[in-house]
């Protein structure tokens, strides 16, 4: 048999159940991807004789024969790139990039009737997590947004990203698009009950499947407790998990690993294992856990973090300022009512999954998908005993994180296996195993109660938030306390308090995820003070803008301790201005004709802390090399988050070159300084404040020398291109380096920056929508971001991150839906049951940045990652509220859980 | 997905030529679409129905035949007739696919209809254009039923082990009635949580009304005569009992409750209308 790929032919066979996906990327063709492995999101997409198909649906012996053209094989012979590749180049249809080879195999196979006709329903196969489609749409439809880079002038400019070409082409490399010798897998068995005692396991039918190496139980393991939550410092989150352990804690835990030749025997290996469990009365509900004699999910032997284990508490927080009564008291309409927000998980593309070795010179190594290598690494040495210089960990592309990824949760097992088989081992989640057994975001029910005069001054504020940790508590307080802070921040008021619980329950666990907890407060206390200003006849922009916190205000929640916490630039009036006058301009956009719609508009504000209260900093290492261009090396990964061009972008505008000519080496332990990691919107605020000291530094550093080797006056040297013009001779970096060097002197240096102080960003979002009086259908007829980022570096990125933040956002709001049954097992853990949004769901939103320079961010930036999802849910909810006359309270508002309302008050109108 | 457990893919022929004995373990492969997007750790063997060389449409004065291994994509593209204007049903019910157009071109209608989903729109379709299933045993033997009796239950059959479906066959008398269409799904174009098809005689009267997706198994409806509102309530509710209706994550059974009574009203009343 043979098969042809690209215009070459392979002799290999595939096994008889295989399918081609999996084939394609045994024969190298890594540019075919897996984001769900059976059929819903088109990552895997490719051509079968000219025929688009999802390749991971191809039972592989059927391709025979037949021309097999993958993202490889679609550029022309001589390397020119199909006109599909260059308009998503000319547009940056992407963000990570893990979708791109399978939007464009099957934007490429359309017509342009297809494309004009029905762009929804040709795209209906196609996911991406990370644009929330709209620089997709643009790349389809041929409009090109990059913008040509001038030297010195790279800051501001919508450049494009620098793995663009090799993301186009299906040459960009994510973790697992590599083949090592001897590689082995590892699969899991994971725990079938919600809560139980392990009482025994009888491995040896796995052993004797043919392949299979090894099974690990919790015997084998470091009996250490860890949590896998990354932060800088990991005293900010329990000690309450062991690698493998012998209590089960939810559906989906993983109880025994598996090593084998293939994935294959590693999969019978799992089904041979033979686990007797004593099975133990579970808990699900946070509020029922804290009762007496509810089950107890982690004993009090556990680690002294945990506040009060028998009542499983993890964490509670209490604080406030002023006196709550007195404010209550004083008021004239007060407002109290309890909103729930539920599970939602990142999807981002890329499933977790690493590999791991030890070299030959006995060093462990491991590449992986992770937000922070290097926190990785300080795990992977805790726990095995080893050496910070004995471990590298390292990541090359990362196919989309949102917060899913500051967590390790292969590498110890892949690293275990690694040292104890010595070969390489490879772990991959499944679409499954990231919903069952990853995390989600937390689910928290907040209660908010306000009190206002008739004027509309806030008196009292008063929040009451219960968390549901899950079975673990990675994450579970410093998402509290962020949930604490900035929602409450956002508005003056002498009167506060807080109450704040974070609660373990048999349920999977929950993590970081964009918003880090805030997403959900700011979605009661949002909905809240729209409730508020309907009480008091007040127009909602009104109601807050009397409220929120001015230039020079403290941002108060939890009490008066001194913060590092200020606010470096204000933009939050000129947000509010933009949405306002959007709103009221109209998009010419109406509801569907008939009398069936109801209509409705809201609004709300978001406030988000431009770094993390935890520690967090970034080494940035810059030289010049000696073809005159520059080198950056710095440890933040690149998950589509932009940060990378960003940072050259920084380099290039100080070094007075353009951003291509800054080569970067990054998120590599052995290859670059320390950095804590890509998270919490650090990317902006830390590691390119860093980059940006670096860049000034050596700008000076190479003028001084410049100068001195010249012997032309200091002020008379600039830099110029690739050169340095010193009065009237231009000097070639390359050729100044040769001297420099000569000469004793570096032209090479690193400079550190840190997460302290921080800024505060804000947003602001409002819908018009229209809601079916019978059906509950919602569409969203006009959308409206706007964002204060500080200086925009890069306003085509910029807009991404707010069109895909919105678009998450929006999806969490109305389509997502995780559901779990009474044994506590997620029902749904396929992207074709947990429904992200597709190109059909999402609208275009109208985006304004507000015109502000921060003076604590770097060139005057802050971070915008993750803030723009916050108003999104509640400007949904009042605007719901607007159209119909019924609050919801609860997320998400799907027709069929907000329909019966809705029809009894409108349903009988026309009927 | 990879199907590890599968040992050995034989072609369907090898069956019907004695060659190969159906045993546990086995299945029959169509296009794939479903079998390859789940895990199936019970499968040994996959019996290839592509080698049966069936044509995929054959049209006549009596109607239709839709061979089992048809794709969705070939369905999609057929033409329709003037004469039979219930044909755009064909195109309503191939969009109702929650599967890309991608995956059309390689998923069948019998693979459809076997997996016997309550959101599977070629159950839907056969079922209201009166279709009749041709079966096949393991000995070559044909049986035939009614589309309305196949499917018994979520992902359940009237199929025996061996057992397979060779074609449907829609009667002209069914194409050459005015239809009306409504489906509602949780997301744009998402999977159908009900998709409801009214037929009606050309020249009126006669009413038939096809519940699928909201319902584990299709439901249908026959009036000899139009019916008003309130018959079809009480019709539908006779049919359908508060627990009949199908429960997922893709809607809540009193939801389709809702819609379906919602659905059918409107289709009643477009059909009593005039005949275009
Ligand atoms: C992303 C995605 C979305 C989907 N959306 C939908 C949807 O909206 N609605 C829906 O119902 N399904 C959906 N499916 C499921 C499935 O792909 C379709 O039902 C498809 O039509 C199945 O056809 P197939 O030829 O690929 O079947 P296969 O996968 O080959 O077979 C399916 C089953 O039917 C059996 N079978 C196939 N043909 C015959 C035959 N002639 N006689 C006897 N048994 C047979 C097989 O043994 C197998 O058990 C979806 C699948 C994916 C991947
Ligand atoms: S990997 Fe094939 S469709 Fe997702
Ligand atoms: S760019 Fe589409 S999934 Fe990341």
């Amino acid at each position: 048999m043979s098969y042809h790929v690209n215009g070459k032919t392979f002799s290999e066979n595939p096994a008889a159940g295989q399918c081609l996906r999996t084939f394609l990327r045994e024969l190298g063709w890594f540019g075919v991807k897996k984001g769900c492995d059976a059929g819903d999101c088109g990552a895997c997409s490719v051509w079968l004789d000219g025929v688009p198909v999802h390749s991971c649906l191809i039972p592989a012996y059927r391709a025979e024969g037949l021309q097999i053209t993958t993202i490889e094989g679609l550029a022309g012979e001589n390397g020119d790139l199909h006109p599909m590749q260059r308009q998503f180049l000319d547009a940056q249809g992407f963000q990570c990039g893990f979708c791109t080879a399978g939007m464009i195999m099957t934007a490429a196979s359309l017509s342009a009737e297809d494309i004009q006709g029905d762009l929804a329903r040709h795209l209906k196969g196609n996911l991406c997590r990370c644009t929330g489609y709209h620089a997709i749409e643009d790349a389809i439809h041929g409009v090109k947004t990059v913008e040509e880079d001038r030297p010195g002038a790279s800051v501001g400019t919508g450049v494009g990203a620098p793995a663009g070409p090799e993301v186009v082409t299906g040459k960009a490399r994510y973790t697992l698009d590599t083949t090592m010798e001897g590689m082995l897998h590892l699969k899991v068995l994971r725990a079938p009950h919600a809560h139980a005692k392990i009482v025994s396991i009888d491995k040896s039918a796995a052993l004797a499947v043919p392949g299979v190496h090894a099974v690990y139980t919790w015997q084998d393991v470091p009996r250490k407790l860890y949590t896998t939550s990354i932060h800088e410092d990991f005293r900010v989150d329990p000690n309450d998990t062991y690698m493998l352990d012998n209590i089960v804690r939810f559906v989906g835990q993983r109880i025994v690993a598996v090593v084998a030749e293939s994935e294959a025997a590693a999969e019978e290996g799992c089904r041979q294992v033979v686990v007797e469990y004593e099975v133990l009365p579970a808990v699900f509900d946070p509020e029922e856990a804290m009762r007496a004699g509810a089950p107890v999910v982690h004993d009090t032997s556990g680690d002294q973090f945990i506040r009060q284990p028998e009542r499983n508490i993890l964490i509670d927080i209490h604080g406030g300022i002023g006196d709550v009564e007195t404010g209550f008291a004083a008021a004239d309409v007060i407002h109290e009512a309890t909103y729930g927000t539920h599970r939602g998980q990142h999807a981002h593309l890329e499933t977790h999954c690493s590999i791991s070795w030890v070299d030959e010179d006995g060093r462990l190594n491991v590449r992986t998908t992770s937000q922070s290598p290097f926190i990785c690494r300080d795990k992977l040495c805790y726990l095995f005993g080893l050496g910070l210089q004995n471990v590298r960990v390292f990541c090359d592309r990362v196919g989309g994180g949102f917060g899913g990824k500051q967590e390790v949760l292969t590498e110890d097992l892949t690293a275990l296996a690694a040292i104890n088989t010595g070969r390489p081992v490879q772990w991959e989640f499944t679409r499954e195993e990231q919903f069952s057994a990853s995390t989600v975001r937390h689910p928290m029910q907040t209660t908010v109660k306000l009190g206002a005069t008739r004027d509309g001054t806030l008196t009292a504020i008063q929040m009451r938030v219960v968390s549901n940790t899950g079975a673990y508590g990675n994450h579970g307080g410093e998402t509290l306390y962020h949930a604490c802070s900035e929602s409450v921040g956002l508005y003056r008021c002498p009167n506060k308090k807080i109450d704040a619980f974070a609660v373990y329950t048999n349920t999977l666990p929950s993590g970081a995820i964009r918003g880090y907890g805030l997403t959900q407060t700011l979605y009661a206390v949002e909905c809240a003070m729209d409730e508020l200003a309907r009480a008091l006849e007040m127009d909602p922009f009104d109601l807050r803008q009397k409220n929120v916190v001015r230039p020079g205000d403290p941002m108060l929640s939890l009490g008066e301790e001194a913060s590092d916490t200020e606010i470096g630039s204000y933009g939050l009036d000129e947000c509010a201005t933009q949405v306002r006058d959007a709103l009221a301009r109209g998009n010419g956009v109406a509801a569907p004709p008939g009398g069936d719609w109801l209509t409705g508009q809201g609004i709300a504000y978001a406030m988000h802390d431009a770094a993390p209260p935890t520690e967090h900093r970034s080494e940035a290492r810059l030289r010049v090399l000696e073809d005159g261009a520059f080198e950056l090396a710095i440890g933040t990964a690149e998950f589509g988050n932009g940060t990378t061009t960003q940072h050259v972008q920084i380099a290039a505008s100080t070094l007075g070159t353009v951003a291509d000519r800054v080569r970067v080496v990054q998120s590599d332990t052995d290859k670059t300084g320390f950095d804590t990691g890509a998270f919490a919107s650090t990317g902006t605020f830390v590691a390119s404040k860093a980059v940006w000291l670096a860049a000034e530094a050596l700008r000076e550093r190479i003028l001084d020398f410049a100068a001195s080797h010249t012997q032309v006056g200091r002020d008379m040297c600039r830099l110029d291109a690739a050169a340095v013009i010193c009065g009237e001779v231009r000097i070639p970096l390359g050729d100044l380096l040769q001297a420099a060097e000569t000469s004793g002197h570096q032209l090479a240096l690193s400079r550190r920056a840190y997460g302290s102080p921080r800024s505060v960003a804000f947003n602001v979002h409002g819908f018009r929508i229209a809601v079916h009086r019978v059906t509950g259908e919602i569409i969203i007829l006009q959308s409206v971001h706007a964002a204060d980022a500080g200086t925009v570096i890069n306003p085509m990125q910029l807009r991404g991150q707010v069109e895909g933040a919105v678009a998450q956002g929006i999806g969490w709001a109305l389509y997502e839906r995780m559901v779990i049954d009474e044994t506590g097992k997620v029902v749904n853990p396929q992207f074709r049951n947990y429904r992200i949004p597709a190109y059909a769901d999402i609208p275009r939103t109208e985006i304004f940045f507000a015109d502000t320079h921060d003076t604590i961010g770097p060139l005057g930036a802050k971070g915008m990652g993750e803030c723009p999802i916050n108003p999104v849910a509640p400007a949904l909810a009042n605007a719901l509220e607007d159209a119909t006359g019924i609050r919801f309270h609860d997320l998400p508002f799907r027709p069929d859980l907000i329909y019966r309302p809705i029809f009894e008050k409108h349903g009988m109108a026309t009927a | 997905m990879n199907l590890n457990t599968i040992e050995e893919v034989r072609q369907a022929t090898a069956v019907a030529g004695g060659d190969v004995e159906w045993r546990d373990g086995d299945s029959w492969l169509a296009g794939g679409t479903w079998l390859f997007s789940e895990p199936q750790p019970y499968l040994r063997r996959l019996l290839d129905l592509r080698a049966m060389g069936w044509q995929p449409l054959e049209s006549s004065d009596g109607g239709l035949r839709v061979a089992a291994t048809c794709t969705i994509a070939a369905l999609y593209a057929f033409p329709g007739r003037p004469d039979w204007p219930a044909s755009f049903l064909i195109d309503e019910c191939c969009r109702a696919f929650l599967a890309s157009f991608k995956i059309w071109n390689t998923a069948t209608v019998g693979g459809n209809i076997c997996m016997s989903l309550p959101a599977g729109p070629m159950i839907s379709l056969t079922t209201a254009l009166e279709g009749v299933y041709i079966i096949q045993g393991l000995d070559g033997a044909e049986r035939q039923m009614p589309a309305l009796d196949f499917v018994t239950g979520n992902h359940q059959n009237v199929l025996q082990p061996g057992e397979l479906l060779r074609a449907i066959d829609l009667p002209a008398a069914a194409l050459r009635k005015r239809a009306a269409f409504r489906r509602m799904s949780m997301t744009h174009m998402g999977r159908s949580t009900a998709l409801l098809i009214g037929t009606v005689l050309p020249q009126g009267g006669a009413f038939t009304l096809t519940v699928s997706a909201a319902t584990p198994r299709p439901v249908q409806i026959v009036f000899a005569e139009a019916p008003d509102a309130r018959a079809l309530r009480e019709r539908l509710n006779e049919a359908i009992p508060d627990d009949g209706y199908f429960d997922d994550v893709h809607g809540a059974p009193e939801y389709r409750k809702h819609i379906t009574h919602y659905y059918a009203e409107q289709i009643r009343a477009e059909l009593a209308g005039a005949p275009a």
